[in-house]
């Protein structure tokens, strides 16, 4: 071979996996492109695609109106916030203490919090709608939440984190007078931040996406998220437009999909630094 | 260090009361209720032994369910890893439109399975959906890919490896790029090709990432399911009933707590079973500190 076969070969190496990753690209988009075709298109071009076709925004006020979406996106908003808040502090301080401190029957209780990676709560649904119907709290977004706050996976990324960070900064933090709290605050904390932000966008898309567990505990419309509201929307029977479903679906994930395309990068590479693999 | 010991339980105290009280006490309860019968009115629960576990094995649809429920991961656990680490291998090289390509592969896991559920049912509809609407091009007639007890179950196992493949593909991702590119430039002086430093080199570098994945998919193969309400029901015909999907009708349809019990602990079992084999083989592959 010439040296300029290799680089007509290598050329011809690249168009064809290049053509081949465009090729599984396209597929992978497809369903979701034909939603958004759907949903920005009058109800009679749904399975008539030309380039001609009017586009129209009107398919999204009328599932606006159609059901309480506003409310359902209250919730969700509320149930977001309130479970990322519980698991950030709960998990900061059962890390430290993993991380950190010597104390008996850590390797136990370690095990215990590795455990709940594998057996969530949203597997156990009969018991713990009996432990929320216990605590009166079923039709609550307390109680959607609830199960989730401490979480197994929060606390094993965090106490990896904190056990990269220098013993001495720690030291250096007691001697100026800092307690537990002030060290945390001044000296780990800062220094987890991408692992934070890791697992704030994981919690935030998981629970805003849950479904199974918010649909047996909550049963009216000031508590229902929604994933619960869209599927109660698109599963009646009263044959509503698939235009207008589709203007639903996107606008119920429109927020993340938008989140997620603002902080694709940060995302993919916060991952790969929370150092999971 | 006596003064660690009460810092110690003061912060892992409410961690763990909230972790045990939804998971393990859970489990554990859901073990013994499932040896007891489901409590009506006023009538308690009452010690049956076995009871619930026979009536499992002489249930057709739990039968059912659990075969599909084994299709359904045998096929989309290596489905959606291979997939997913051809697409980190794309993503990894240097293309144009690498941004859109990224894009297209991950967007599908921020979505809602309720949603992604919607955008595939009509995607699938008869004579109507995308699908048809291209085998019609061909002059190939219409079908009802889930009207059909031989189709359904695989329209399902679709839409989960669609939905999975780009989330397993950032830890594929992550793998890839700690791969020292030494190692290419050596294995090229050696004049190894391109197939034999993806077999010799990469996949086992990126076996712990794989191992992990595959952790994941299990779970996932278990747990996501919420598709299932919007698209089939589970039906026709049980054909596309995933178990936790079956455990929710019979516990909180018809309101049967004792044999969900008893089937809540198959999940449990395989589960358990996981987390074992993790720690005892996976631990020594993989350090986690």
């Amino acid at each position: 071979m010439t040296a300029q076969d290799i680089t007509l070969a290598a050329r011809l190496d690249r168009a064809l996996l290049t053509l081949g990753a465009w090729l599984l690209a396209i597929l992978w988009i497809l369903p979701l492109a034909y939603a958004v075709w759907t949903a920005f298109h009058p109800s009679a071009y749904e399975t008539n695609f030309s380039l001609t076709a009017p586009l129209t925004l009107e398919n999204f006020p009328k599932a606006w109106v159609q059901a309480p979406f506003a409310r359902y996106f209250l919730n969700t908003m509320m149930l977001v916030a309130m479970t990322l808040t519980a698991q950030l502090v709960l998990s900061t301080l059962a890390a430290y203490a993993f991380a950190r401190l010597k104390f008996p029957g850590k390797n136990i209780l370690f095990t215990l919090v590795l455990l709940q990676l594998m057996v969530t709560p949203d597997i156990l649904l009969v018991k713990n709608y009996e432990t929320m119907s216990m605590l009166g709290l079923v039709d609550t977004i307390l109680a959607i939440g609830l199960p989730y706050f401490a979480s197994g996976f929060c606390i094993f990324l965090l106490r990896q984190t904190f056990m990269t960070i220098p013993k001495e900064l720690d030291d250096a933090a007691r001697i100026e007078g800092e307690g537990l709290i002030g060290t945390l605050w001044r000296v780990y904390i800062p220094l987890a931040k991408p692992t934070y932000l890791a697992f704030g966008l994981v919690s935030v898309s998981a629970h805003w996406n849950d479904f199974l567990w918010p649909l047996i505990v909550t049963n009216s419309v000031e508590t229902r998220p929604l994933t619960v509201g869209l599927s109660v929307f698109s599963m009646t029977e009263s044959g509503v437009e698939w235009s207008v479903i589709n203007a639903a679906t996107l606008m119920t994930s429109g927020p993340l999909l938008v989140g997620f395309l603002l902080f694709q990068r940060q995302f993919v590479q916060s991952f790969m630094r929370a150092g999971i693999k | 260090m006596k003064r660690d010991w009460i810092y110690a339980l003061l912060l892992l105290l409410p961690a763990m009361v909230l972790l045990m009280g939804f998971t393990h006490i859970p489990a554990i309860e859901t073990v013994i209720s499932s040896f007891f019968s489901t409590p009506h009115g006023r009538r308690p629960a009452h010690f049956v032994g076995l009871e619930n576990y026979r009536y499992l094995l002489e249930d057709d649809v739990f039968i059912r369910s659990c075969w599909n429920n084994l299709i359904y991961s045998a096929i989309t656990i290596p489905a959606s890893i291979i997939i997913a680490l051809v697409m980190a291998l794309f993503v990894h090289n240097r293309m144009a439109g690498l941004s859109f390509l990224r894009m297209a592969f991950f967007t599908p896991t921020v979505l809602p399975m309720i949603a992604v559920g919607n955008i595939w049912l009509f995607f699938y509809t008869p004579s109507f959906g995308l699908i048809d609407q291209i085998r019609g091009l061909f002059g190939l007639p219409a079908q009802n890919w889930m009207g059909s007890t031989d189709t359904v179950l695989y329209t399902v196992l679709v839409v989960a490896v669609w939905k999975n493949a780009g989330f397993f593909m950032i830890f594929y991702l992550a793998a890839l790029q700690t791969i020292p590119t030494q190692l290419r430039e050596a294995a090229s002086l050696e004049g190894a090709g391109r197939w034999t430093f993806f077999r010799r080199v990469t996949v086992p570098l990126i076996m712990p990432t794989t191992l992990f994945i595959m952790v994941n998919a299990i779970i996932n193969s278990v747990r996501l399911i919420d598709h299932i309400f919007i698209m089939t029901q589970g039906g026709p015909n049980n054909a596309s009933r995933l178990l936790l999907y079956h455990i929710y009708e019979v516990a909180f349809e018809y309101w049967d707590t004792a044999p969900a019990s008893a089937m809540t602990v198959v999940i449990l079992a395989v589960l358990s079973l996981l987390a074992i084999g993790q720690f005892f083989w996976l631990d020594r592959k993989v350090h986690y500190r």
